[in-house]
C-alpha cells in the first residue's frame, strides 16, 4: 500500500496492518521525522513539495523492484507533504516478510532508492526565518551502490 | 502542444512553473532543452547544471528521447525526500 498525504500516520495501526497474515514472521519498520539540526542549520520546520502525477508512480515502481529482490509479503510506504514541524513523521516503511533479513534488506532498499528517485523537496526554515531549500547529498547516490 | 513542468528551486530560480511549447520545433528532449536556454542567460545558467534532472511522461530519463504533442517533461534538482 502506497499513500502520500498532508496528514499524520498512526504506527501501531500500520504495524498491524503489516501482520495480518499468518505467515509474516518479521515486521521492520523505518521512520523518517524533522529533525532539529540540517546541514549547520538550526531547524525550525520545512515544507515537502513534491510532483503529484509522479510521486506514486515512483513509489509503486521502487515498490515493485523490491518485491522482485526479496518475498515480501506485505509493503506500507506512506510519504507525507506540505508543512512539517519539528520531530513530526515525515516517511514510513513497513516491510513483512517470513524472515528477518528480507524484511531489514527491502525496508533499507525501499528507502534508498526512495531518497535517490521519488520526487520529493525539503524547503526547509531556520530559527531565524529564512526558508531555503535543502541540498541532496552525494551519500544518498553512492548509497545505491551496494543494490547494484 | 508539450507540456513543460520546473519544479522546487528551478522554478524558484526560473520564476515559471509551466510553459506550453509547440511539438513540431521541439521533437526530442535535447532539443528542447537547447531551446529553453536560448531564452536568455537566466536560463542558461539554471538549466546548465550537471545535477538537472528531467522527467518524460512522469518517468526520469537519462538520455534523449522524442517528444511528440501531448508529452509531459518535468525539470527539476535532485530529490531529497524521506
Amino acid at each position: 500500500m502506497i499513500r502520500v498525504q498532508t496528514e499524520d500516520f498512526n504506527q501501531q495501526r500500520e504495524y498491524d496492518g503489516l501482520r495480518e497474515q499468518s505467515s509474516v514472521g518479521a515486521v521492520v519498520t523505518f521512520t523518517g521525522l524533522v529533525r532539529d539540526m540540517n546541514q549547520g542549520e538550526q531547524v525550525a520546520s520545512l515544507t515537502l513539495e513534491h510532483y503529484p502525477a509522479m510521486t506514486e508512480k515512483s513509489l509503486a515502481q521502487i515498490v515493485s523492484q523490491a518485491k522482485q529482490r526479496w518475498n515480501i509479503l506485505a509493503c506500507t510506504l506512506i510519504h507525507r507533504v506540505g508543512e512539517l514541524t519539528l520531530s513530526e513523521q515525515i516517511v514510513f516503511v513497513g516491510i513483512a516478510t517470513a524472515h528477518r533479513k528480507d524484511a531489514f534488506a527491502a525496508c533499507e532498499y525501499i528507502m534508498d532508492y526512495l531518497k535517490t528517485q521519488a520526487p520529493f523537496w525539503k524547503k526547509e526554515c531556520n530559527s531565524q526565518g529564512t526558508s531555503y531549500w535543502v541540498d541532496a547529498r552525494e551519500s544518498d547516490n553512492s548509497a545505491l551502490d551496494k543494490w547494484s | 502542444m508539450i507540456k513543460i513542468l520546473f519544479f522546487a528551486q528551478i522554478r524558484d530560480q526560473l520564476g515559471v512553473s509551466e510553459l506550453q511549447l509547440p511539438s513540431a520545433e521541439n521533437n526530442d528532449l535535447t532539443t528542447l532543452l537547447e531551446n529553453l536556454k536560448l531564452r536568455d542567460n537566466n536560463w542558461l545558467s539554471v538549466l546548465s547544471k550537471g545535477s538537472l534532472m528531467v522527467a518524460v511522461n512522469q518517468t526520469m530519463q537519462a538520455d534523449n528521447v522524442a517528444l511528440c504533442s501531448g508529452d509531459e517533461v518535468a525539470f527539476f534538482p535532485p530529490v531529497t525526500g524521506g
